[in-house]
């Protein structure tokens, strides 16, 4: 059982192929578009929406991803109309990108909450991640090497800020578990790698970076333009932060599937 | 006594009737500062709300205006849909089963109307919208209520939502699509707020 995930939008053409687009990353997550009026015009149809969320309900809740802004308003009218008992949660994100990211994470088993999460966090970096994880120095991600660094082990120094002189307990906060992995697939990192990895790290309960962007945000991996070669320095808090770390070397090590 | 699902009926065919007479001066003000659909959709919108009213004859007032907000929100299509669709939903919500409509309930279904609006729209008295017409009109209902009158009460949402309505003529808009036109948005009366204030008078019309 997985989340699954309603699409409102003021075009048909465009909540159809959103989840067209992204069933090719998550294929075994149910996507339900509403889009357009119910006699085929632009605008969004209550009725289209409140079907949609009654074939959408019986999962593990269900995310809705909206387009303009009387979308919004329709979906959160359906949303009173329904009083349903299932968690139905609007997410503010752009409809795309939002949803091909919170399809992978529904893909990967992420709770209802880590999907909106997951969608939200493509409206680019910084995103709106809790608390202590902004700190992290600039220069802590310099580090090179290889392979997974527990936490405690020698890091590349950052004298001007001296967190990570010996013996000195940092003054910013220290990853759990990080690593360095080089990107060996062709076309190095791309949508569909970035969705993977967003889409895994956001079903964890951990907090990641890659190269000092948040690793649960889709577009902010793919800002970093990593191609062939490029190595991603992963630092990761929390939990879950050992698989975290885990998951995306797996990734990066086959290739994400690609050649 | 009071209100009973027949003026309920008669206000929702009085309101459409506005819409399709009205239709084309809608268009003309939503010409001006919006995308000229709002007296298309709005007329659609209230046929809509006469076919369902005709295949699923409400038995209380409250059940009329549900059906109504239900009928707006799929066929209206633009910010209107689901602006009216939540004012009516939750009118008909605060009028629960009851078969009769008193005058504090009136007023208090008029405001809940608007808190609905409110919460959905985002919009502030001053913004240029149909907020400026139904903030009035509700408290003016309030005012009147306390004569117990229900006639008196939606005469007087009626008069204080044209009054309100015809103030936003100099407004510079902030909410919706009028505000894309900053100050050129002066000088037009918002769409919304006249087609309000025809639904209000309807409301009025079904009662006298």
């Amino acid at each position: 059982m997985t989340v699954r995930i309603v699409v409102v939008s003021h075009s048909e053409k465009i909540a159809d192929g959103a989840v067209e687009l992204a069933a090719q990353m998550a294929p075994d997550v149910m996507m339900v578009p509403a889009g357009g009026t119910s006699d085929g015009r632009i605008g969004t149809s209550l009725e289209k929406v409140m079907s949609a969320l009654e074939l959408a309900a019986g999962g593990d809740g269900v995310v809705v991803l909206t387009d303009l802004g009387s979308a919004v308003m329709t979906a959160e009218s359906a949303l009173e109309f329904a009083e349903g008992s299932a968690t139905v949660l609007l997410a503010d994100a752009p409809i795309v990108e939002g949803l091909v990211a919170a399809a992978v994470a529904a893909q990967g088993g992420a709770s209802v909450h880590a999907v909106k999460r997951a969608a939200e966090a493509t409206h680019g970096y910084p995103a709106s991640r809790p608390k202590d994880e902004q700190h992290v120095p600039p220069a802590a991600h310099v580090a090179a090497g290889s392979g997974l660094h527990p936490a405690g082990a020698a890091r590349a120094g950052t004298p001007q800020t001296g967190t990570a002189q010996p013996g000195v307990p940092p003054a910013a906060p220290v990853p759990d578990v990080s690593g360095d992995f080089e990107l060996v697939n062709l076309a190095g990192m791309h949508a569909r790698p970035a969705a993977k990895i967003a889409g895994g790290l956001a079903a964890l309960d951990a907090e990641v970076t890659v190269n000092g962007v948040d690793g649960a945000s889709m577009t902010g991996l793919m800002t970093l333009g990593a191609g062939k070669g490029s190595v991603l320095h992963v630092e990761a808090s929390g939990p879950d932060a050992e698989r975290a770390v885990a998951y995306v070397a797996g990734l990066v090590k086959a290739g994400f599937g690609e050649p | 006594m009071g209100l009973d699902v027949n003026w309920a009926v008669k206000w929702l065919t009085l309101s459409a009737q506005a819409m399709a007479e009205h239709r084309v001066w809608l268009i003309e003000l939503d010409r001006a500062i919006g995308d000229s659909d709002h007296g298309e959709n709005m007329d659609r919108g209230f046929q809509a709300v006469l076919d369902k009213l005709a295949e699923n004859p409400p038995e209380t007032p409250g059940a009329a205006l549900k059906l109504t907000a239900m009928a707006l929100m799929s066929k209206v299509g633009g910010a209107a849909g689901p602006l009216y669709g939540t004012a009516f939903l939750r009118a008909g919500t605060a009028l629960g089963d009851a078969a009769y409509v008193d005058a504090a309930a009136l007023a208090a279904a008029l405001g809940a109307a608007r808190d609905g609006i409110v919460a959905r729209g985002k919009a502030e008295s001053g913004d240029k919208t149909m907020v400026d017409a139904w903030t009035p009109a509700v408290e003016a209902a309030a005012a009147a209520a306390a004569d117990g009158d229900t006639l008196a009460v939606l005469i007087a949402a009626a008069e204080a939502a044209e009054a309100g309505a015809v103030a936003t003529d100099p407004l510079v808009a902030r909410k919706g699509r009028a505000s894309y036109l900053g100050e050129r948005s002066a000088g037009h009366r918002d769409p919304g707020a006249a087609s309000s204030a025809l639904i209000l008078r309807a409301a009025a019309g079904a009662a006298a």
